[in-house]
């Protein structure tokens, strides 16, 4: 996409663009299939779906980790299918990712962890500190700084993961199960958090099994069935 | 968390680096980071770096060896005596006059006088000579004077000019300047050392493999972090650093490992030498490595670390490519 378009994407606010979706997979067929659909900035929405519907798929496909056998993927105003390889680091800086498995490092502490991102963008010293400290805040983790990631439960893993996600501010922040292994309290402890940033104009999409939580919330909610997709609530 | 609405639409900062002093201090961070890691498995880092500084030191060993049987040489032919033999109607007597008188020559240094049975007797100490020797009737060599120059003439044509003026003495038969065989010696030595050439570039090769699989198995034991680095948008550069730097450790630390085993194993036959030397009344101090061959060790093992975790690199991590 040319700056132009790029700028005008931006105009109408659309964050993330799918037109006519597929992605096939040699041994398994389509895990995702002709899916369309745009997210506006600022906007928050859960993803839903049996599992194997495909929704880790759809996000890997933003995160630019993989690419889709047909269609077209559109964040934040630019083509990923004209995105040149040694562009894809930059991009991904802009989208924050928060994995279903954690994806930690074992023999790094929670503070290396963490400031993994901002290390690899390049920042400096004491701005790193100050932003790993403040995303550990956020996750209610700031007394875990110096511990090694095998020493956390489950959930606290996840939010190391989460405050990875948000500590280089991206504008994008995509979330696979990020409650997952959160009891009730805690869930509700991180979509709070992840509100919080909705209210300061993140773009956030959130793929989550938990649809007692979902539907207590007032947010946007796509469904996939299959690899299609079947339900979408619509702005709020 | 009010800086997050202005952040929505701009691009997040992407060149950090803009004073030298802050890309010096990363760059150091890195090294140090690579070396951190080398120091904490030093067992593992000991032997790679031993395999390179053996691989280092066998040239650079068999360099130092024939740079000092060429100075080794290159003595031999500055203490190059004339042998001057008489004719075989000079008796003894006259020998020595001429010796006295030849002990004044300002070229001259030493005169011995070597009486014909003292050299019989001297020839009688080799084997298969002292039977030879019981059957002469008369002893058939000549008075010989060995005349040893002065430093000053003791360059090649200065040395000749002064054997042609002592050969055309009466009492002279001929003299001899028994350079040619220390020639011959040096004309092995510079076969020698295209051998060590040759012998270095097959090491160079090994320590380049050694060096280039080490840090091959340091990225199959990294993909995992090297693949969430990829995740949270570090560059191909960014990833390929730290193993270039470790690379770059292996060669200056093998390349010290080499220096210091050849100078111990120079150390270590100097004793023998000198005692070897003695019985040639003679000193022979070993020469160390000189600055230039001791900055090639360690530039070249250098060059060759980073060199072989470069090539390693480069063919083990190659930019994961979405599929
Ligand atoms: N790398 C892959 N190779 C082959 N098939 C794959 C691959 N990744 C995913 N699939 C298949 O695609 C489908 C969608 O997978 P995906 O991980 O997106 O589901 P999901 O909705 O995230 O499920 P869950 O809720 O269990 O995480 C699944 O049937 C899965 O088997
Ligand atoms: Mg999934």
């Amino acid at each position: 996409m040319r700056g132009a378009e790029r700028l005008a994407a931006i105009e109408v606010n659309q964050v993330i663009r799918f037109e006519h979706v597929t992605k096939r997979y040699p041994q398994h067929g389509n895990a995702l299939s002709d899916l369309s659909f745009e997210l506006k900035a600022g906007e928050m929405a859960f993803l839903t779906g049996h599992s194997g519907a495909g929704k880790s798929t759809l996000l890997r496909l933003i995160g630019l980790i993989e690419r889709p056998t047909r269609g077209q993927v559109m964040v934040n105003g630019r083509n990923l299918r004209h995105l040149p390889t040694r562009k894809i680091p930059l991009h991904r800086r802009e989208v924050g990712m928060i994995f279903q498995d954690h994806r930690l490092l074992a023999d790094r502490t929670v503070f290396d962890n963490v400031a993994l991102p901002l290390v690899a963008a390049g920042y400096r010293h004491k701005e790193i500190r100050r932003r790993v400290r403040a995303a550990l805040d956020q996750v209610g983790l700031l007394g875990k700084e110096r511990t090694f990631p095998v020493t956390l439960s489950g959930g606290e893993q996840q939010r190391v993961g989460i405050a990875r996600a948000v500590v280089a501010r991206p504008p994008l922040i995509l979330a696979d199960e990020p409650t997952g292994n959160l009891d009730p309290e805690l869930s509700r402890e991180i979509m709070g958090l992840f509100e919080r940033l909705h209210r300061v104009g993140i773009t956030l999409l959130i793929a989550s099994h938990d649809l007692a939580l979902i539907a207590s919330l007032p947010y946007r909610t796509l469904t996939l069935t299959n690899g299609s997709l079947v339900g979408d609530t619509g702005t709020r | 968390m009010r800086a997050h609405r202005r952040s929505v639409h701009r691009r997040v900062r992407v060149h950090p680096f803009h004073l030298p002093a802050t890309w010096l201090s990363y760059h150091l961070q890195v090294a140090l980071g690579s070396l951190g890691r080398l120091l904490h498995n030093p067992w593992a880092t000991g032997m790679t770096v031993a395999v390179i500084a053996i691989a280092i030191a066998l040239p650079a060993s068999l360099y130092a060896l024939t740079r000092n049987l060429n100075l080794l040489s290159e003595s031999w032919g500055q203490t190059t005596a004339i042998s001057l033999f008489l004719t075989p109607d000079t008796d003894i007597e006259q020998a020595r006059a001429l010796a006295v008188e030849l002990r004044a020559h300002r070229n001259l240094d030493q005169v011995t006088l070597i009486s014909p049975d003292q050299a019989l007797s001297e020839l009688g100490g080799y084997d298969g000579f002292s039977e030879a020797i019981t059957q002469l009737e008369e002893n058939p060599l000549p008075v010989v004077l060995a005349l040893q120059p002065t430093p000053e003439v003791r360059i090649p044509e200065a040395l000749e000019r002064l054997a042609k003026e002592v050969e055309a003495l009466p009492q002279a038969d001929f003299a001899r300047l028994d350079t040619r065989w220390v020639r011959r010696f040096q004309a092995i030595l510079n076969v020698t050392q295209r051998g060590v050439v040759l012998l270095g570039g097959a090491l160079a090769l090994a320590v380049l493999l050694v060096v280039g699989n080490t840090i091959r198995l340091e990225i199959e034991n990294r993909r995992n972090e090297i693949e969430i680095m990829e995740l949270v948008g570090a560059t191909p550069a960014f990833i390929r650093r730290p193993f270039l730097y470790t690379g770059g450790w292996y060669g200056l630390f093998g390349g010290i490992g080499a220096w210091l085993l050849v100078t111990l194993a120079l150390a270590l036959i100097q004793g023998p030498v000198s005692r070897l030397a003695a019985l040639y009344h003679t000193q022979f101090p070993l020469a160390g490595l000189e600055a230039t061959a001791s900055l090639t060790i360690l530039g070249g093992s250098l060059g060759l670390g980073l060199l072989g975790s470069w090539v390693s690199v480069g063919r083990h991590l190659s930019a994961a490519q979405p599929h």
